[in-house]
């Protein structure tokens, strides 16, 4: 059977044709770059696989969140970066939260100096590379501030100095464990409340407090407990001993000048996104909520951030994600994080592709689950429309 | 006489004091309800904290010309480090008797980009103008042609930040064109590829990709086949922007309405000429100002490669400080690098703004 169109000038067989080209060019070109990667690695003797993982790898960690020492494996050693990762972009994002909601409420405000204020921070930060921030922060620490002996102590209990933050914390005791449990109870109530409270309000149209009960609720419940063993008031107080402290807690400067860097950076660009949010619900929104005789307060919390959340939540994903790409800078001023320990494996073992392989995976996998979770809430709070 | 003409006295009654002019602004703009005046009241002792001791620090206690002995006299900045280290830091490694070339080179980039930046000189000229001017920089830093050749291993300082930053858009911007018609297109393949390409980029660090570039492109090549770090780097970056470029350029393509499309279709255009004539022409104009954004990061993220040991300015700096004698001096330094920084940030995402209103026209 032959048809009148030869197959060039068929769109159809043409757009076949052209994409097989296509994937034949990817895939010579992969084969090109994976044969001569073969016999490079054959050359150079660097052996292939994921075996090094379960070497020792003999390199100590300043911090970590599990037990480590430089007698485990090389994979427990990338356990611990990847704990370090989450860890500081974790604190880092709730604190950038708060920080950039705060600017960019500031940024609205009716008052000229503040207003301006925060317009000088947001266009400050914004404008001045992160990773020379985290220089500038990490320099202040191991510069500016005091030797351990002559630590500042802006707050009884509380040190600064060029070993990092020391602060005195609650000393060790079994009440610590029923109060973090009463806790969890009073979330897990304030939760069922939320629910209960949703349904009369659909019914009947009345409002309860259910922020201020369910805040009550993860207050009152440890202080109960804490008072039921006795109200044990013993702190861990950090003391100076030799040329360091010991007891209390200490933030490490890199740890300290990461974060801070990375909050300043980010929350100018979340108070952006924050501003522009709130900018979107348009006056019309603001006026009719005002004449049904809601309160400011109410007009706030009913009208104008539920709209505007609708505009901030997809930007703001994206925020949280650069924050936690951008923590791995951290290997440029020496905290531990996931990059930092992977280079300091492929430079012992020589396994680069895998080393190399090993980062890419991990922070596609963060991406990927904070980019679902985040299209989850986003649908949730999605306008439902026709 | 005076009190027959009681309507001109009234006219002549003025508003209350503190209704118009310096008070009335300060009144209505600082302390107009007590939670205003609280702000403004916190806002100002927080200057009045803050201001007059990092003044004191910055200007009053300072040094701007000394050597390195007499900063260790005073309490205050030495800003010293900076005129002092000025040829380092601003061009590193480049050879000492041929520091006028980078710089030549770098006032044709401003010069260029001054250029460019008025509306008005917007025509077929500017890109030939741009092609010449790029080849005679990158004549002027690499040499050949009469001038002795300068490898680029020793291209340091500004000249390389400015560089990175420059040749990173120049390449991303047209793979990042493809990439997004690629993922635009309805071809199962091509669409696939292009989105693996820019959510997998999208998805990690560029600190990874300057990794690859720096240890494991050279595993890609067959043996004998090398080429430089800072080629490498250059390569990494415009992967790593080209997946940007490729998002934001989708924007625009998404914004040209259906109605452009089926009218360059019923023309019988083909594909290609349907994209190059119609819609590439104003979708490119509306990413416009998100470009420059891009070009900001971009310029922002040069600086990352300070960490696989290129000497950029933020690594130049880095080593005056560790010279003993300059030794203690990094708030001095890395503020002077923030100035800069700021400055070039600044006046890009400024006329990105003012261009973003320029172009504003609508369909």
């Amino acid at each position: 059977m032959s048809s009148a169109v030869p197959f060039w000038r068929d769109p159809r067989k043409r757009a076949i044709v052209f994409q097989i080209l296509v994937l034949l060019l990817v895939f010579s070109t992969v084969y090109v770059l994976f044969s001569n990667t073969q016999a490079n690695l054959r050359r150079q003797s660097i052996a292939t696989g994921f075996g090094f993982l379960k070497v020792e790898s003999g390199f100590e960690i300043g911090e970590s969140v599990i037990e480590y020492s430089s007698a485990d494996t090389y994979g427990r050693a990338l356990l611990v970066g990847a704990l370090n990762t989450i860890k500081v972009s974790f604190i880092g994002i709730v604190l950038m939260i708060i920080l950039g909601v705060f600017v960019g409420i500031a940024r609205l405000s009716r008052n000229w100096l503040v207003s301006r204020l925060a317009g000088i921070f947001i266009e400050v930060m914004q404008n001045i590379p992160v990773l020379l921030q985290l220089f500038f922060w990490y320099a202040i620490f191991y510069e500016a501030f005091p030797a351990p002996r002559q630590a500042l102590n802006p707050l009884p209990g509380i040190f600064l100095c060029n070993r990092g933050l020391i602060m005195a914390v609650p000393a060790k005791h079994p009440a610590h464990l029923p109060m973090l449990i009463s806790l969890a109870v009073a979330a897990l109530l304030w939760w069922l409340l939320a629910r209960w409270a949703k349904k009369i309000q659909d019914r009947t149209g009345r409002i309860f407090p259910v922020v201020r009960t369910g805040l009550g609720l993860c207050l009152l419940f440890p202080a109960l407990v804490w008072l039921a063993y006795g109200a044990p008031k013993a702190m861990d107080v950090p003391v100076l001993q030799g040329f360091n402290f010991g007891g209390g807690v200490t933030v490490s400067p890199e740890f300290s000048a990461l974060l801070i860097g990375l909050v300043l950076y980010t929350s100018a660009f979340v108070a952006e996104i924050v501003r522009a949010g709130i900018q979107a619900v348009t006056r019309g929104q603001i006026e009719a909520a005002m004449s049904i005789g809601l309160r400011p307060g109410q007009v706030l919390h009913l009208v104008v951030l539920p709209q505007a959340l609708r505009v901030i939540i997809p930007p703001l994903t994206s925020q949280m994600l650069n924050l936690t790409k951008n923590s791995s800078l951290a290997i440029a001023i020496g905290y531990a994080d996931f990059v930092s320990v992977a280079n300091t494996t492929i430079n012992q073992t020589g396994q680069a592709i895998e080393g190399v392989a090993l980062i890419m995976a991990v922070y596609l996998c963060f991406s990927l689950s904070t980019s679902a979770f985040m299209n989850w809430y986003n649908k949730k709070t999605a306008l439902v429309e026709r | 006489m005076s009190q027959s003409n009681p309507v001109k006295a009234r006219e002549h009654l003025k508003p209350p004091v503190t209704e118009v002019g310096v008070l009335g602004w300060i009144h209505q703009n600082l302390f107009n309800n007590w939670f205003n005046s609280l702000l403004t009241l916190l806002a100002l002792y927080g200057l009045f904290v803050t201001i007059p001791p990092m003044f004191k620090w910055a200007f009053v206690d300072s040094l701007w010309f000394s050597g390195p002995e007499a900063c260790r006299e005073i309490d205050g900045a030495c800003w010293s480090i900076i005129p002092s280290n000025a040829r380092f830091i601003f061009l590193g490694f480049y050879p000492e008797d041929q520091q006028w070339r980078p710089l030549i080179a770098m006032i044709l980039l401003f010069v260029l980009v001054f250029y460019t930046q008025n509306r008005k000189s917007w025509n077929r000229a500017l890109f030939p103008i741009w092609v010449c001017g790029l080849f005679v920089m990158g004549w002027l830093m690499h040499g050949g042609l009469g001038l002795p050749v300068v490898e680029t291993a020793k291209w340091s300082g500004l000249p390389l930040t400015l560089i990175l930053a420059l040749f990173g858009m120049v390449g991303a911007y047209p793979l990042g064109v493809l990439l997004a018609l690629g993922r635009r297109s309805k071809l199962p393949v091509i669409h696939s590829l292009s989105v693996v390409y820019i959510e997998l980029i999208r998805g990690v660090p560029l600190i990874s990709m300057l990794f690859m570039s720096s240890i494991m492109f050279p595993l890609f090549l067959p043996e004998g086949v090398t080429f430089d770090k800072v080629l490498r780097a250059q390569v990494a970056i415009i992967l790593f922007t080209a997946a940007y470029i490729a998002e934001v350029v989708r924007g625009g393509l998404q914004a040209i309405p259906k109605g452009q499309y089926e009218a360059a279709d019923s023309l019988g255009l083909k594909y290609g000429q349907a994209m190059r004539l119609i819609i590439l022409p104003q979708a490119l104009k509306i990413v416009i100002p998100p470009s420059v954004g891009i070009l900001i990061s971009a310029f922002k993220d040069t600086s990352l490669v300070v960490i696989i040991a290129l000497y950029d300015v933020l690594k130049t700096t880095k080593v005056t400080l560790s010279n003993p004698e300059w030794m203690g001096y990094s708030s001095e330094a890395y503020l002077f690098l923030a100035v800069l920084y700021f400055i070039f940030c600044y006046a890009m995402s400024s006329y990105s703004r003012k261009l973003e209103k320029a172009l504003h026209t609508g369909h």
